[in-house]
């Protein structure tokens, strides 16, 4: 039986989607069998992330409406055996998402995976609500920025009340992963610090994610970050999540970018 | 002035911090009980009705929190020609 992981933040634009790519990636590097679900109907991203987007045949809706059986919807990734990646449908709308066929879907990937991670869309809607809805885990990504940590805020108290663990009485596990940390403008008390995020939300953390121009080079070439570059500073920090995801303790470090003299001198900013 | 200025950049973070937590508090607060005021409204409603015919279209309720007391505000009116006490079904 696999675990089930959801992807969420609340707010857009935080880094869902890198994220659910890097950790299935380190997670299929490992040599877990994986499968990455895009939730997110209409505006899907994931594929693109993946280097996929050529590959999508049949989708989540196609699944659940019948249409396709769940191994025609699956894309096996090109690099990595063990990872697949099950697209959103680009054209139906999120209503086309039903809690009884996302229920099944996700039983039939537990069955088959050790992992399956949701990517959920940005917002608290329906769409957000089913991709956490059948989660036993969640991984809340969050910026150290006003506007990120209270969606975060808002998201782990829908974790809490609306997924079927929290129903059942039972509890939903929860990590934070801090992305897009600056150590140097928090340590100058221009950015909220790791310390900060974590009295404010009080979850555990899972990783921090340093700003990087990783993230956008992997991205345009259509590779996980934990493929593209592992020796990043990014990479490296979502490796050590994985690791962390299946059970490992590993310190937690703040990954310092690597300033070469030049930006040190001049520069305000390396990343 | 603009030496003072570079020393003292930054440091707005411990601002955001407390920004947070304030509101935090407040937003948490309010999510615990979503429908508080609606249930508040229901049963308040049932109340005055005994005694007064209203429209229950007329009837405002409201919550402003705020350090260190909130206010509930109730907001029925009545129209001028009441009856009252209510006489049965009327």
């Amino acid at each position: 039986m696999g675990k089930v992981l959801v992807v969420t933040s609340g707010k857009g634009g935080v880094g869902k989607t890198t994220t659910t790519a890097a950790l299935g990636a380190a997670l299929a590097q490992a040599g877990e069998t994986v499968v990455v679900v895009d939730f997110d109907v209409g505006l899907r991203n994931l594929d693109l992330v993946m280097g996929a987007e050529r590959r999508v045949v049949f989708d989540l809706i196609n699944v659940i409406q019948g249409v396709a059986k769940l191994s025609q919807a699956l894309i096996r990734d090109k690099r990595l055996e063990t990872l697949w990646l099950l697209p959103a449908s680009q054209t139906r709308d999120k209503d086309a998402l039903t809690e009884e066929g996302v229920r099944q879907v996700i039983a039939e990937l537990r069955e088959r995976f050790d992992w399956v991670i949701c990517d959920s869309p940005a917002g608290i809607e329906r769409g957000a609500i089913l991709a956490m809805r059948y989660a036993d885990a969640a991984i809340i990504v969050t910026n150290p920025e006003v506007s990120s940590v209270r969606d975060s805020d808002r998201i782990i108290g829908m974790l809490d009340s609306k997924t079927e663990r929290a129903e059942n009485g039972s509890r939903i596990d929860k990590h934070l992963l801090i992305t897009r940390y600056d150590a140097g403008r928090a340590q100058r008390g221009e950015m909220l610090s790791i310390d900060d995020v974590l009295e404010i939300l009080s979850t555990p953390l899972l990783g921090i994610i340093p700003e990087s121009q990783d993230v956008l080079r992997a991205s345009n070439v259509g590779a996980p970050v934990t493929l593209a570059n592992q020796l990043s500073g990014a990479g490296r920090a979502y490796a050590e999540a994985a690791r962390r995801l299946q059970g490992e303790s590993i310190a937690m470090t703040v990954p310092n970018q690597k300033r070469g003299l030049f930006d040190k001198l001049f520069g305000r900013r390396a990343a | 002035m603009n030496v003072f200025k570079f020393f003292r950049r930054g440091g707005s973070a411990p601002v955001a911090r407390e920004r947070l937590q304030i509101l935090l508090a407040h937003e948490r607060k309010a999510s615990g009980q979503p429908d508080l005021l609606n249930i508040l409204r229901e049963e308040i409603l049932a109340v005055v009705a005994k005694h007064i015919s209203l429209d229950p279209d007329r009837v405002r309720i409201s919550m402003d929190r705020g350090d260190p007391v909130s206010v509930l505000e109730v907001d029925i009116e009545i129209p001028n020609k009441f009856d009252m006490p209510k006489s049965g079904a009327a």
